[in-house]
Protein backbone atom coordinates (compact mmCIF):
# COMPACT_ATOMS: atom_id res chain seq x y z
CA UNK A 1 0.00 0.00 0.00
CA UNK A 2 1.48 3.70 -1.25
CA UNK A 3 1.45 7.01 1.36
CA UNK A 4 0.19 8.85 -1.50
CA UNK A 5 -3.72 8.95 -1.48
CA UNK A 6 -5.55 8.50 -5.14
CA UNK A 7 -8.61 9.62 -3.39
CA UNK A 8 -8.70 12.89 -1.40
CA UNK A 9 -11.85 14.32 -0.26
CA UNK A 10 -12.10 17.97 1.80
CA UNK A 11 -15.17 19.39 3.37
CA UNK A 12 -17.38 17.51 0.76
CA UNK A 13 -20.95 18.19 1.16
CA UNK A 14 -24.08 16.91 -0.86
CA UNK A 15 -27.66 18.57 -0.42
CA UNK A 16 -30.46 16.95 -2.94
CA UNK A 17 -33.39 18.93 -3.03
CA UNK A 18 -33.87 22.78 -2.48
CA UNK A 19 -36.01 25.61 0.19
CA UNK A 20 -37.33 23.99 3.07
CA UNK A 21 -37.33 20.34 1.65
CA UNK A 22 -33.38 20.05 0.98
CA UNK A 23 -31.39 17.49 2.72
CA UNK A 24 -27.92 17.36 3.77
CA UNK A 25 -26.56 14.36 2.76
CA UNK A 26 -23.31 14.70 3.19
CA UNK A 27 -21.94 17.85 5.68
CA UNK A 28 -18.37 18.15 5.69
CA UNK A 29 -16.33 14.81 4.88
CA UNK A 30 -12.65 14.47 5.10
CA UNK A 31 -10.81 11.16 4.09
CA UNK A 32 -7.65 10.50 2.11
CA UNK A 33 -7.32 6.68 0.67
CA UNK A 34 -4.21 5.86 -0.28
CA UNK A 35 -3.11 3.99 -2.96
CA UNK A 36 -3.61 0.35 -2.66
CA UNK A 37 -5.71 0.17 0.31
CA UNK A 38 -9.29 -1.32 1.08
CA UNK A 39 -11.19 0.84 3.17
CA UNK A 40 -14.14 0.00 4.65
CA UNK A 41 -17.05 2.43 4.95
CA UNK A 42 -19.63 1.76 7.64
CA UNK A 43 -23.00 3.33 8.46
CA UNK A 44 -27.05 2.97 9.11
CA UNK A 45 -29.14 3.63 6.41
CA UNK A 46 -29.21 7.95 5.73
CA UNK A 47 -25.81 8.03 6.85
CA UNK A 48 -24.38 9.40 3.56
CA UNK A 49 -22.28 6.46 3.11
CA UNK A 50 -24.00 5.28 -0.34
CA UNK A 51 -23.78 9.40 -1.33
CA UNK A 52 -19.94 9.49 -0.95
CA UNK A 53 -19.61 6.42 -2.94
CA UNK A 54 -21.54 8.05 -5.65
CA UNK A 55 -19.41 11.50 -5.57
CA UNK A 56 -16.40 9.30 -5.34
CA UNK A 57 -17.78 6.98 -8.41
CA UNK A 58 -18.34 10.48 -10.35
CA UNK A 59 -22.47 9.09 -10.76
CA UNK A 60 -23.28 12.75 -9.24
CA UNK A 61 -21.47 15.87 -9.08
CA UNK A 62 -20.92 17.09 -4.98
CA UNK A 63 -22.60 20.21 -3.58
CA UNK A 64 -19.07 21.98 -2.61
CA UNK A 65 -16.21 20.77 -1.49
CA UNK A 66 -13.28 19.08 -3.37
CA UNK A 67 -12.75 15.43 -4.64
CA UNK A 68 -9.51 14.71 -6.04
CA UNK A 69 -9.99 10.91 -7.34
CA UNK A 70 -6.65 9.73 -9.43
CA UNK A 71 -5.01 13.31 -9.81
CA UNK A 72 -8.45 14.42 -10.94
CA UNK A 73 -10.67 17.00 -9.10
CA UNK A 74 -13.99 15.74 -9.83
CA UNK A 75 -15.73 18.29 -8.35
CA UNK A 76 -14.64 20.87 -10.91
CA UNK A 77 -15.78 18.63 -13.68
CA UNK A 78 -18.51 18.40 -15.39
CA UNK A 79 -21.19 15.24 -17.11
CA UNK A 80 -18.68 14.71 -19.66
CA UNK A 81 -16.00 14.53 -17.26
CA UNK A 82 -17.58 11.96 -14.48
CA UNK A 83 -18.67 9.86 -17.42
CA UNK A 84 -14.59 9.75 -18.35
CA UNK A 85 -13.91 9.17 -14.55
CA UNK A 86 -16.29 6.12 -14.86
CA UNK A 87 -14.74 5.26 -17.85
CA UNK A 88 -11.40 5.67 -17.41
CA UNK A 89 -10.68 5.46 -13.47
CA UNK A 90 -13.47 3.40 -11.39
CA UNK A 91 -15.45 0.70 -11.44
CA UNK A 92 -18.63 -0.62 -9.58
CA UNK A 93 -19.69 -3.70 -7.78
CA UNK A 94 -23.07 -3.24 -6.54
CA UNK A 95 -25.46 -5.10 -3.94
CA UNK A 96 -27.68 -6.40 -7.43
CA UNK A 97 -24.62 -7.14 -9.33
CA UNK A 98 -26.63 -5.31 -11.89
CA UNK A 99 -24.97 -7.35 -14.32
CA UNK A 100 -26.97 -6.51 -18.34
CA UNK A 101 -29.62 -9.24 -18.39
CA UNK A 102 -29.40 -9.91 -22.00
CA UNK A 103 -25.45 -11.07 -22.07
CA UNK A 104 -23.99 -13.61 -21.12
CA UNK A 105 -21.19 -12.93 -18.21
CA UNK A 106 -18.57 -12.73 -21.13
CA UNK A 107 -20.23 -9.93 -22.76
CA UNK A 108 -20.80 -8.51 -20.17
CA UNK A 109 -17.14 -8.23 -19.64
CA UNK A 110 -16.63 -7.58 -23.21
CA UNK A 111 -19.37 -4.20 -22.84
CA UNK A 112 -17.15 -2.99 -20.24
CA UNK A 113 -13.94 -2.95 -22.44
CA UNK A 114 -15.39 -2.17 -25.42
CA UNK A 115 -16.71 1.07 -23.67
CA UNK A 116 -13.43 1.49 -21.65
CA UNK A 117 -11.38 1.78 -25.21
CA UNK A 118 -9.48 -1.53 -24.29
CA UNK A 119 -11.38 -3.55 -26.93
CA UNK A 120 -13.74 -6.02 -26.59
CA UNK A 121 -11.76 -9.00 -27.96
CA UNK A 122 -10.21 -11.61 -26.08
CA UNK A 123 -9.21 -11.43 -22.94
CA UNK A 124 -5.70 -10.66 -21.37
CA UNK A 125 -3.72 -13.50 -19.88
CA UNK A 126 -3.62 -11.10 -16.81
CA UNK A 127 -7.35 -11.00 -16.71
CA UNK A 128 -7.61 -14.63 -17.77
CA UNK A 129 -5.83 -15.44 -14.34
CA UNK A 130 -8.45 -13.10 -12.32
CA UNK A 131 -11.21 -14.83 -13.60
CA UNK A 132 -9.71 -18.27 -12.80
CA UNK A 133 -9.12 -16.33 -9.29
CA UNK A 134 -13.00 -15.91 -9.20
CA UNK A 135 -13.82 -19.11 -10.56
CA UNK A 136 -15.92 -18.17 -13.24
CA UNK A 137 -14.10 -19.48 -16.42
CA UNK A 138 -16.70 -22.05 -17.02
CA UNK A 139 -19.69 -19.84 -16.22
CA UNK A 140 -18.28 -17.14 -18.97
CA UNK A 141 -21.04 -18.33 -21.78
CA UNK A 142 -24.15 -18.43 -19.34
CA UNK A 143 -26.16 -15.23 -19.08
CA UNK A 144 -27.34 -13.93 -15.57
CA UNK A 145 -30.44 -15.45 -15.36
CA UNK A 146 -28.66 -18.64 -15.47
CA UNK A 147 -26.46 -18.29 -12.41
CA UNK A 148 -26.56 -17.96 -8.54
CA UNK A 149 -26.24 -14.75 -7.07
CA UNK A 150 -22.62 -15.53 -5.51
CA UNK A 151 -21.65 -16.55 -9.08
CA UNK A 152 -23.34 -13.20 -10.53
CA UNK A 153 -21.38 -10.82 -8.09
CA UNK A 154 -18.13 -12.60 -9.15
CA UNK A 155 -19.01 -11.82 -12.71
CA UNK A 156 -19.80 -8.27 -11.59
CA UNK A 157 -16.26 -8.12 -10.05
CA UNK A 158 -14.57 -9.67 -12.93
CA UNK A 159 -16.06 -7.23 -15.37
CA UNK A 160 -15.02 -4.32 -12.83
CA UNK A 161 -11.38 -5.49 -12.97
CA UNK A 162 -11.29 -6.41 -16.72
CA UNK A 163 -10.62 -2.55 -17.73
CA UNK A 164 -8.05 -2.41 -14.91
CA UNK A 165 -9.56 1.03 -12.90
CA UNK A 166 -7.64 2.73 -10.05
CA UNK A 167 -10.46 2.74 -7.88
CA UNK A 168 -12.90 -0.42 -7.38
CA UNK A 169 -15.57 0.87 -5.49
CA UNK A 170 -18.20 -2.20 -3.87
CA UNK A 171 -21.63 -0.78 -2.72
CA UNK A 172 -22.84 -3.81 -0.29
CA UNK A 173 -21.37 -6.44 -2.28
CA UNK A 174 -22.36 -8.93 -0.17
CA UNK A 175 -26.12 -7.65 0.63
CA UNK A 176 -27.75 -10.11 -1.91
CA UNK A 177 -25.80 -13.14 -0.98
CA UNK A 178 -26.15 -15.85 1.68
CA UNK A 179 -23.23 -16.08 4.35
CA UNK A 180 -21.45 -18.52 1.93
CA UNK A 181 -21.13 -16.27 -0.87
CA UNK A 182 -20.55 -13.46 1.05
CA UNK A 183 -17.59 -14.69 2.54
CA UNK A 184 -16.10 -16.18 -1.13
CA UNK A 185 -16.85 -12.35 -2.20
CA UNK A 186 -15.28 -10.58 1.06
CA UNK A 187 -12.60 -13.27 0.90
CA UNK A 188 -11.67 -12.70 -2.92
CA UNK A 189 -11.79 -8.81 -2.53
CA UNK A 190 -9.23 -8.89 0.31
CA UNK A 191 -7.13 -11.29 -2.39
CA UNK A 192 -7.66 -9.43 -5.10
CA UNK A 193 -6.53 -6.08 -3.49
CA UNK A 194 -3.29 -7.77 -1.64
CA UNK A 195 -2.25 -9.65 -4.85
CA UNK A 196 -3.03 -6.83 -7.58
CA UNK A 197 -2.58 -3.48 -5.06
CA UNK A 198 -6.03 -2.82 -6.30
CA UNK A 199 -7.66 -0.50 -4.24
CA UNK A 200 -11.08 -1.00 -3.38
CA UNK A 201 -13.78 1.07 -1.30
CA UNK A 202 -16.75 -0.64 0.00
CA UNK A 203 -19.62 0.64 1.90
CA UNK A 204 -21.25 -2.16 4.13
CA UNK A 205 -23.62 -2.05 6.85
CA UNK A 206 -22.27 -4.83 8.43
CA UNK A 207 -19.45 -4.48 11.07
CA UNK A 208 -18.38 -8.40 10.21
CA UNK A 209 -17.83 -7.02 6.06
CA UNK A 210 -15.86 -3.96 6.67
CA UNK A 211 -13.43 -6.21 9.22
CA UNK A 212 -12.41 -7.33 5.38
CA UNK A 213 -11.00 -4.02 4.92
CA UNK A 214 -7.40 -2.67 5.91
CA UNK A 215 -9.57 0.40 8.23
CA UNK A 216 -12.92 1.05 8.62
CA UNK A 217 -14.63 4.82 8.65
CA UNK A 218 -18.08 5.22 10.45
CA UNK A 219 -20.38 7.53 9.53
CA UNK A 220 -23.23 8.99 10.87
CA UNK A 221 -25.80 11.74 9.55
CA UNK A 222 -23.88 13.05 6.52
CA UNK A 223 -20.23 12.83 9.00
CA UNK A 224 -17.79 10.60 9.53
CA UNK A 225 -17.77 10.24 13.15
CA UNK A 226 -15.00 7.77 13.39
CA UNK A 227 -11.75 6.90 11.36
CA UNK B 1 -19.61 -5.82 -29.64
CA UNK B 2 -22.40 -3.07 -30.16
CA UNK B 3 -23.96 -4.67 -32.89
CA UNK B 4 -24.47 -7.70 -30.35
CA UNK B 5 -25.51 -5.42 -27.70
CA UNK B 6 -28.31 -3.99 -29.99
CA UNK B 7 -28.94 -7.55 -31.57
CA UNK B 8 -29.80 -9.10 -27.93
CA UNK B 9 -31.85 -6.08 -26.87
CA UNK B 10 -33.83 -7.09 -30.13
CA UNK B 11 -34.56 -10.32 -29.53
CA UNK B 12 -34.48 -10.00 -25.45
CA UNK B 13 -38.55 -9.02 -26.25
CA UNK B 14 -39.48 -10.33 -29.37
CA UNK B 15 -42.84 -9.96 -28.99
CA UNK B 16 -42.55 -6.05 -28.72
CA UNK B 17 -39.88 -6.35 -31.36
CA UNK B 18 -42.05 -7.90 -33.58
CA UNK B 19 -44.69 -5.78 -32.86
CA UNK B 20 -42.69 -2.56 -33.86
CA UNK B 21 -41.66 -4.32 -36.44
CA UNK B 22 -45.45 -5.03 -37.98
CA UNK B 23 -46.16 -1.33 -37.09
CA UNK B 24 -43.49 0.33 -39.09
CA UNK B 25 -44.38 -2.07 -42.55
CA UNK B 26 -47.94 -0.92 -42.30
CA UNK B 27 -47.05 2.21 -43.64
CA UNK B 28 -44.63 0.58 -45.57
CA UNK B 29 -47.29 -1.71 -47.61
CA UNK B 30 -49.32 1.71 -47.93
CA UNK B 31 -47.26 3.24 -50.03
CA UNK B 32 -45.83 0.41 -52.12
CA UNK B 33 -49.60 -1.00 -52.30
CA UNK B 34 -50.79 2.78 -53.46
CA UNK B 35 -47.40 3.47 -55.42
CA UNK B 36 -48.47 -0.18 -57.24
CA UNK B 37 -51.94 0.62 -57.85
CA UNK B 38 -51.25 4.34 -59.78
CA UNK B 39 -48.43 2.53 -61.60
CA UNK B 40 -50.81 -0.45 -62.31
CA UNK B 41 -53.26 1.84 -63.53
CA UNK B 42 -50.77 3.73 -65.81
CA UNK B 43 -48.68 0.96 -67.19
CA UNK B 44 -52.45 -0.54 -67.76
CA UNK B 45 -53.40 2.82 -70.03
CA UNK B 46 -50.41 2.60 -71.65
CA UNK B 47 -50.70 -1.13 -72.48
CA UNK B 48 -54.23 -0.39 -73.77
CA UNK B 49 -53.89 2.30 -75.71
CA UNK B 50 -50.74 0.53 -77.38
CA UNK B 51 -52.97 -1.96 -78.39
CA UNK B 52 -54.91 0.23 -80.66
CA UNK B 53 -52.71 0.17 -83.37
CA UNK B 54 -53.23 3.74 -83.92
CA UNK B 55 -50.49 6.03 -84.51
CA UNK B 56 -52.63 9.49 -83.73
CA UNK B 57 -55.37 10.47 -81.71
CA UNK B 58 -58.45 13.27 -82.44
CA UNK B 59 -60.10 14.47 -79.04
CA UNK B 60 -63.30 16.46 -79.21
CA UNK B 61 -63.36 20.27 -77.95
CA UNK B 62 -62.40 21.47 -74.72
CA UNK B 63 -61.14 17.84 -74.07
CA UNK B 64 -58.26 16.38 -72.16
CA UNK B 65 -56.00 14.33 -74.32
CA UNK B 66 -55.60 12.36 -70.68
CA UNK B 67 -58.72 10.77 -69.44
CA UNK B 68 -62.42 10.20 -70.09
CA UNK B 69 -64.41 13.34 -70.46
CA UNK B 70 -68.49 13.59 -71.60
CA UNK B 71 -67.64 15.97 -74.63
CA UNK B 72 -68.58 14.59 -77.98
CA UNK B 73 -67.46 15.06 -81.82
CA UNK B 74 -69.73 13.84 -84.97
CA UNK B 75 -69.63 11.25 -86.35
CA UNK B 76 -69.11 12.49 -89.88
CA UNK B 77 -65.72 13.76 -88.71
CA UNK B 78 -64.35 10.19 -88.92
CA UNK B 79 -65.14 10.40 -92.67
CA UNK B 80 -63.58 13.40 -93.51
CA UNK B 81 -60.39 12.91 -91.25
CA UNK B 82 -60.05 9.60 -93.31
CA UNK B 83 -59.92 11.39 -96.36
CA UNK B 84 -56.66 13.52 -94.99
CA UNK B 85 -53.13 12.90 -96.68
CA UNK B 86 -51.17 9.84 -95.24
CA UNK B 87 -54.32 8.60 -93.33
CA UNK B 88 -54.73 4.36 -94.31
CA UNK B 89 -57.67 4.55 -91.46
CA UNK B 90 -59.71 6.46 -89.11
CA UNK B 91 -62.13 5.00 -86.36
CA UNK B 92 -64.72 6.52 -84.27
CA UNK B 93 -64.87 5.14 -80.80
CA UNK B 94 -67.55 6.11 -77.90
CA UNK B 95 -66.57 5.77 -74.05
CA UNK B 96 -69.49 5.35 -71.76
CA UNK B 97 -68.22 5.61 -68.15
CA UNK B 98 -69.93 2.81 -65.65
CA UNK B 99 -68.32 4.07 -62.55
CA UNK B 100 -65.04 4.21 -61.35
CA UNK B 101 -62.16 4.09 -64.07
CA UNK B 102 -64.47 1.42 -65.81
CA UNK B 103 -66.14 2.26 -69.36
CA UNK B 104 -67.44 -0.03 -72.00
CA UNK B 105 -65.46 1.44 -75.24
CA UNK B 106 -68.21 1.49 -78.47
CA UNK B 107 -66.35 0.31 -81.36
CA UNK B 108 -67.12 -0.44 -84.76
CA UNK B 109 -65.88 -4.40 -84.47
CA UNK B 110 -64.54 -4.40 -88.37
CA UNK B 111 -62.53 -1.07 -87.85
CA UNK B 112 -61.44 -2.34 -85.04
CA UNK B 113 -60.17 -5.40 -86.10
CA UNK B 114 -58.31 -3.85 -89.27
CA UNK B 115 -56.77 -0.95 -86.89
CA UNK B 116 -55.34 -3.23 -84.11
CA UNK B 117 -55.07 -6.86 -85.65
CA UNK B 118 -58.39 -7.92 -83.85
CA UNK B 119 -59.14 -9.66 -80.37
CA UNK B 120 -57.60 -12.72 -79.41
CA UNK B 121 -60.47 -14.89 -78.31
CA UNK B 122 -60.39 -16.80 -75.22
CA UNK B 123 -64.05 -18.17 -75.34
CA UNK B 124 -66.92 -17.23 -77.43
CA UNK B 125 -67.40 -14.86 -80.35
CA UNK B 126 -67.16 -11.78 -81.94
CA UNK B 127 -69.84 -8.84 -81.35
CA UNK B 128 -73.20 -9.90 -83.67
CA UNK B 129 -76.32 -8.78 -81.75
CA UNK B 130 -76.95 -5.77 -80.39
CA UNK B 131 -77.09 -6.62 -76.62
CA UNK B 132 -73.32 -8.32 -77.16
CA UNK B 133 -70.86 -7.55 -75.17
CA UNK B 134 -67.15 -8.55 -75.19
CA UNK B 135 -65.02 -8.21 -72.46
CA UNK B 136 -61.31 -9.25 -71.81
CA UNK B 137 -60.23 -12.09 -69.11
CA UNK B 138 -59.47 -9.53 -66.22
CA UNK B 139 -63.13 -8.26 -66.20
CA UNK B 140 -64.30 -11.78 -67.07
CA UNK B 141 -62.11 -13.05 -63.51
CA UNK B 142 -63.24 -9.72 -61.97
CA UNK B 143 -67.33 -10.21 -62.54
CA UNK B 144 -67.09 -14.48 -62.19
CA UNK B 145 -68.50 -13.97 -65.66
CA UNK B 146 -67.99 -16.88 -68.47
CA UNK B 147 -68.89 -16.09 -72.38
CA UNK B 148 -72.54 -17.08 -72.86
CA UNK B 149 -72.97 -15.02 -69.29
CA UNK B 150 -75.34 -11.70 -68.47
CA UNK B 151 -73.77 -8.71 -66.89
CA UNK B 152 -76.34 -5.64 -66.30
CA UNK B 153 -74.47 -2.56 -66.93
CA UNK B 154 -75.86 1.33 -67.30
CA UNK B 155 -79.46 -0.61 -66.20
CA UNK B 156 -79.54 -2.80 -69.11
CA UNK B 157 -79.09 -6.59 -69.50
CA UNK B 158 -75.85 -7.39 -71.62
CA UNK B 159 -74.63 -10.67 -72.90
CA UNK B 160 -71.45 -11.85 -72.69
CA UNK B 161 -70.42 -12.72 -76.41
CA UNK B 162 -67.20 -13.53 -75.47
CA UNK B 163 -64.01 -13.45 -73.43
CA UNK B 164 -60.83 -11.54 -75.24
CA UNK B 165 -56.93 -11.54 -73.72
CA UNK B 166 -56.26 -8.33 -72.10
CA UNK B 167 -54.61 -5.17 -73.39
CA UNK B 168 -56.83 -3.80 -76.37
CA UNK B 169 -58.31 0.10 -76.29
CA UNK B 170 -60.50 -1.01 -72.95
CA UNK B 171 -62.18 -4.47 -70.67
CA UNK B 172 -65.16 -4.19 -71.94
CA UNK B 173 -66.60 -3.76 -75.55
CA UNK B 174 -69.49 -3.39 -77.40
CA UNK B 175 -70.86 -1.87 -80.72
CA UNK B 176 -71.36 1.74 -81.26
CA UNK B 177 -75.21 2.08 -82.05
CA UNK B 178 -76.37 0.15 -79.75
CA UNK B 179 -74.03 1.83 -76.79
CA UNK B 180 -75.65 5.29 -77.99
CA UNK B 181 -78.61 3.34 -77.40
CA UNK B 182 -78.57 2.46 -74.04
CA UNK B 183 -76.84 5.77 -72.88
CA UNK B 184 -79.67 7.31 -74.04
CA UNK B 185 -77.72 10.23 -75.18
CA UNK B 186 -78.41 10.92 -79.61
CA UNK B 187 -76.89 9.18 -81.89
CA UNK B 188 -74.49 10.31 -84.49
CA UNK B 189 -71.64 10.92 -82.01
CA UNK B 190 -68.42 9.52 -81.29
CA UNK B 191 -65.85 10.52 -77.88
CA UNK B 192 -62.42 10.13 -79.76
CA UNK B 193 -61.09 9.25 -83.15
CA UNK B 194 -57.97 7.51 -83.96
CA UNK B 195 -55.61 7.43 -87.34
CA UNK B 196 -53.67 4.84 -88.55
CA UNK B 197 -51.37 6.42 -91.15
CA UNK B 198 -49.96 4.61 -94.51
CA UNK B 199 -46.52 5.13 -93.07
CA UNK B 200 -45.67 6.01 -89.37
CA UNK B 201 -42.94 8.05 -90.65
CA UNK B 202 -45.61 10.98 -91.29
CA UNK B 203 -46.93 11.37 -87.92
CA UNK B 204 -45.38 14.55 -86.90
CA UNK B 205 -46.05 16.15 -90.61
CA UNK B 206 -49.96 14.87 -90.73
CA UNK B 207 -50.54 16.41 -86.76
CA UNK B 208 -48.83 19.66 -88.44
CA UNK B 209 -51.28 19.85 -90.92
CA UNK B 210 -54.51 18.69 -88.71
CA UNK B 211 -53.61 20.81 -85.99
CA UNK B 212 -53.85 23.62 -88.37
CA UNK B 213 -57.23 22.21 -90.44
CA UNK B 214 -58.89 21.34 -86.92
CA UNK B 215 -57.46 23.41 -84.73
CA UNK B 216 -60.38 23.79 -82.39
CA UNK B 217 -59.70 19.32 -81.36
CA UNK B 218 -56.58 18.54 -79.48
CA UNK B 219 -54.33 16.02 -81.83
CA UNK B 220 -51.81 13.75 -80.72
CA UNK B 221 -49.34 11.19 -81.64
CA UNK B 222 -49.77 7.77 -79.72
CA UNK B 223 -46.18 8.08 -78.72
CA UNK B 224 -47.05 11.27 -77.04
CA UNK B 225 -49.97 10.19 -75.69
CA UNK B 226 -48.02 7.21 -74.03
CA UNK B 227 -45.81 9.91 -72.49
CA UNK B 228 -48.40 12.03 -71.22
CA UNK B 229 -49.83 8.93 -69.07
CA UNK B 230 -47.64 8.96 -66.15
CA UNK B 231 -48.22 9.64 -62.42
CA UNK B 232 -46.04 12.83 -62.43
CA UNK B 233 -48.57 14.20 -64.67
CA UNK B 234 -51.50 13.48 -63.34
CA UNK B 235 -51.48 16.56 -60.64
CA UNK B 236 -53.92 15.23 -58.46
CA UNK B 237 -52.23 11.60 -58.49
CA UNK B 238 -49.02 13.45 -57.43
CA UNK B 239 -50.55 15.38 -54.44
CA UNK B 240 -52.42 12.03 -53.06
CA UNK B 241 -49.06 10.12 -53.55
CA UNK B 242 -47.67 12.98 -51.32
CA UNK B 243 -49.68 12.69 -48.70
CA UNK B 244 -49.72 9.09 -48.30
CA UNK B 245 -45.94 9.46 -48.01
CA UNK B 246 -46.33 11.88 -45.34
CA UNK B 247 -48.63 9.42 -43.93
CA UNK B 248 -46.15 6.65 -43.86
CA UNK B 249 -43.61 8.90 -42.46
CA UNK B 250 -45.86 10.22 -39.36
CA UNK B 251 -47.30 6.45 -38.50
CA UNK B 252 -43.78 5.48 -38.91
CA UNK B 253 -42.51 8.17 -36.52
CA UNK B 254 -45.22 7.52 -33.55
CA UNK B 255 -44.85 3.94 -33.98
CA UNK B 256 -41.16 3.84 -33.30
CA UNK B 257 -40.91 6.67 -30.99
CA UNK B 258 -43.93 4.98 -28.59
CA UNK B 259 -42.13 1.58 -29.28
CA UNK B 260 -38.25 3.25 -28.18
CA UNK B 261 -40.33 4.99 -25.60
CA UNK B 262 -41.13 1.68 -23.88
CA UNK B 263 -37.84 0.05 -24.54
CA UNK B 264 -36.09 2.86 -22.74
CA UNK B 265 -38.12 2.33 -19.98
CA UNK B 266 -38.03 -0.87 -19.72
CA UNK B 267 -34.48 -0.46 -19.86
CA UNK B 268 -33.76 2.41 -17.56
CA UNK B 269 -31.54 -0.04 -15.13
CA UNK B 270 -29.64 -1.72 -17.93
CA UNK B 271 -28.95 2.39 -19.03
CA UNK B 272 -28.04 2.99 -15.87
CA UNK B 273 -25.45 -0.12 -15.67
CA UNK B 274 -24.22 1.40 -19.42
CA UNK B 275 -23.78 4.63 -17.83
CA UNK B 276 -21.97 3.44 -14.77
CA UNK B 277 -19.56 1.74 -16.92
CA UNK B 278 -18.78 5.17 -18.28
CA UNK B 279 -20.92 4.67 -21.83
CA UNK B 280 -21.28 8.72 -22.99
CA UNK B 281 -24.50 10.56 -24.45
CA UNK B 282 -23.44 9.46 -27.85
CA UNK B 283 -23.02 5.84 -27.24
CA UNK B 284 -26.45 5.43 -25.77
CA UNK B 285 -27.92 7.31 -28.32
CA UNK B 286 -26.48 5.61 -30.75
CA UNK B 287 -27.65 1.90 -29.30
CA UNK B 288 -31.57 3.34 -29.24
CA UNK B 289 -30.88 4.95 -33.18
CA UNK B 290 -29.23 1.51 -34.20
CA UNK B 291 -31.74 -0.55 -32.73
CA UNK B 292 -34.74 1.93 -34.61
CA UNK B 293 -32.60 1.43 -37.90
CA UNK B 294 -33.02 -2.31 -37.42
CA UNK B 295 -36.81 -2.23 -36.61
CA UNK B 296 -37.01 0.29 -39.51
CA UNK B 297 -35.26 -2.29 -41.47
CA UNK B 298 -37.57 -5.17 -40.49
CA UNK B 299 -40.69 -3.30 -40.72
CA UNK B 300 -39.47 -1.97 -44.37
CA UNK B 301 -38.72 -6.32 -45.35
CA UNK B 302 -42.20 -7.27 -43.97
CA UNK B 303 -43.74 -4.06 -45.74
CA UNK B 304 -42.37 -5.04 -49.23
CA UNK B 305 -43.63 -8.98 -48.41
CA UNK B 306 -46.93 -7.30 -47.28
CA UNK B 307 -47.39 -5.30 -50.50
CA UNK B 308 -47.04 -8.69 -52.78
CA UNK B 309 -50.16 -10.22 -50.55
CA UNK B 310 -51.67 -6.89 -50.96
CA UNK B 311 -51.21 -6.62 -54.70
CA UNK B 312 -52.26 -10.13 -55.04
CA UNK B 313 -55.56 -9.54 -53.29
CA UNK B 314 -56.43 -6.90 -55.36
CA UNK B 315 -55.50 -8.38 -58.47
CA UNK B 316 -57.55 -11.55 -57.42
CA UNK B 317 -60.47 -9.10 -56.36
CA UNK B 318 -60.54 -6.57 -58.87
CA UNK B 319 -57.91 -6.98 -61.54
CA UNK B 320 -59.79 -4.97 -64.36
CA UNK B 321 -60.42 -1.74 -62.54
CA UNK B 322 -57.40 -1.85 -60.13
CA UNK B 323 -54.93 -2.95 -61.77
CA UNK B 324 -52.03 -3.31 -59.43
CA UNK B 325 -48.32 -3.38 -60.19
CA UNK B 326 -45.11 -4.52 -58.00
CA UNK B 327 -42.68 -1.16 -58.43
CA UNK B 328 -38.81 -1.90 -57.21
CA UNK B 329 -38.02 0.98 -57.65
CA UNK B 330 -40.19 2.59 -54.72
CA UNK B 331 -38.67 -0.27 -52.25
CA UNK B 332 -35.69 1.73 -51.76
CA UNK B 333 -38.05 5.27 -51.00
CA UNK B 334 -40.33 3.69 -49.13
CA UNK B 335 -37.64 1.74 -46.93
CA UNK B 336 -35.86 5.59 -46.73
CA UNK B 337 -39.03 6.83 -45.32
CA UNK B 338 -39.83 4.03 -43.12
CA UNK B 339 -36.22 4.05 -41.52
CA UNK B 340 -36.21 8.01 -41.85
CA UNK B 341 -39.18 7.73 -40.06
CA UNK B 342 -38.19 5.33 -37.17
CA UNK B 343 -34.69 7.43 -36.56
CA UNK B 344 -36.71 10.27 -36.19
CA UNK B 345 -38.99 8.59 -33.51
CA UNK B 346 -35.98 7.53 -31.97
CA UNK B 347 -34.63 10.62 -30.73
CA UNK B 348 -37.01 11.23 -28.10
CA UNK B 349 -36.38 8.18 -26.94
CA UNK B 350 -33.01 8.26 -26.84
CA UNK B 351 -32.47 11.79 -25.92
CA UNK B 352 -34.78 10.56 -22.59
CA UNK B 353 -32.31 7.86 -21.80
CA UNK B 354 -28.87 9.95 -22.70
CA UNK B 355 -30.39 12.46 -19.61
CA UNK B 356 -30.92 9.86 -17.22
CA UNK B 357 -29.47 10.16 -14.10
CA UNK B 358 -27.41 7.15 -13.33
CA UNK B 359 -28.61 6.82 -10.05
CA UNK B 360 -31.71 7.26 -10.27
CA UNK B 361 -31.69 4.72 -13.06
CA UNK B 362 -29.62 2.17 -11.50
CA UNK B 363 -32.34 2.55 -8.51
CA UNK B 364 -35.06 1.66 -11.30
CA UNK B 365 -36.94 -1.99 -10.42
Amino acid sequence: MSSVPIIQIRDLRKVYGTGKIAVEALRGVNLDVAKGEFLSIVGPSGSGKSTLFHIVGGLTPPTSGQVIVAGEDVSKVGDAGRTELRRKWVSFVFQKFNLLPNLTARDNIRVALHISGKGDGGFTAEFTKIVDLLAIAGRLDHKPAEMSGGEQQRVAIARALATGPAILLADEPTGNLDTANSLAVLTLLRDLNSRLGQTILMITHNVEAAEYGHRTVHMRDGRIVEN
Amino acid sequence: MIGRLVWENITHRPLRTMLSVLMIAVPVTLILTLIGLSTGFVEDSRRRQNGVGADILVKPRGASIVGFSNSTMPVSLVAKLATEPHVAQAMGQVIATIGGFDAIMGIDPAAFDRMSGGFVFLSGHPLSGPDDLLIDSWYADQRHVQAGGKLNLLNHQWTVAGIVEPGKLGHIFAQIVPLEEVEGGGSGYVSQIYLKLDDKAHTNEVIGALRKKYDEFPIVSMEELQSLISVDKVPLLSTFLLVVEGIGVVIGFLVVSLSMYMAVLQRTREIGILKSLGATKGFIMGLILAEAFFLGLGGTIFGIIFSYGSAGIIHRAMPASLPVAIVYAWWPISGAIAMGAALLGALYPGAIAVRMDPIEALAYE
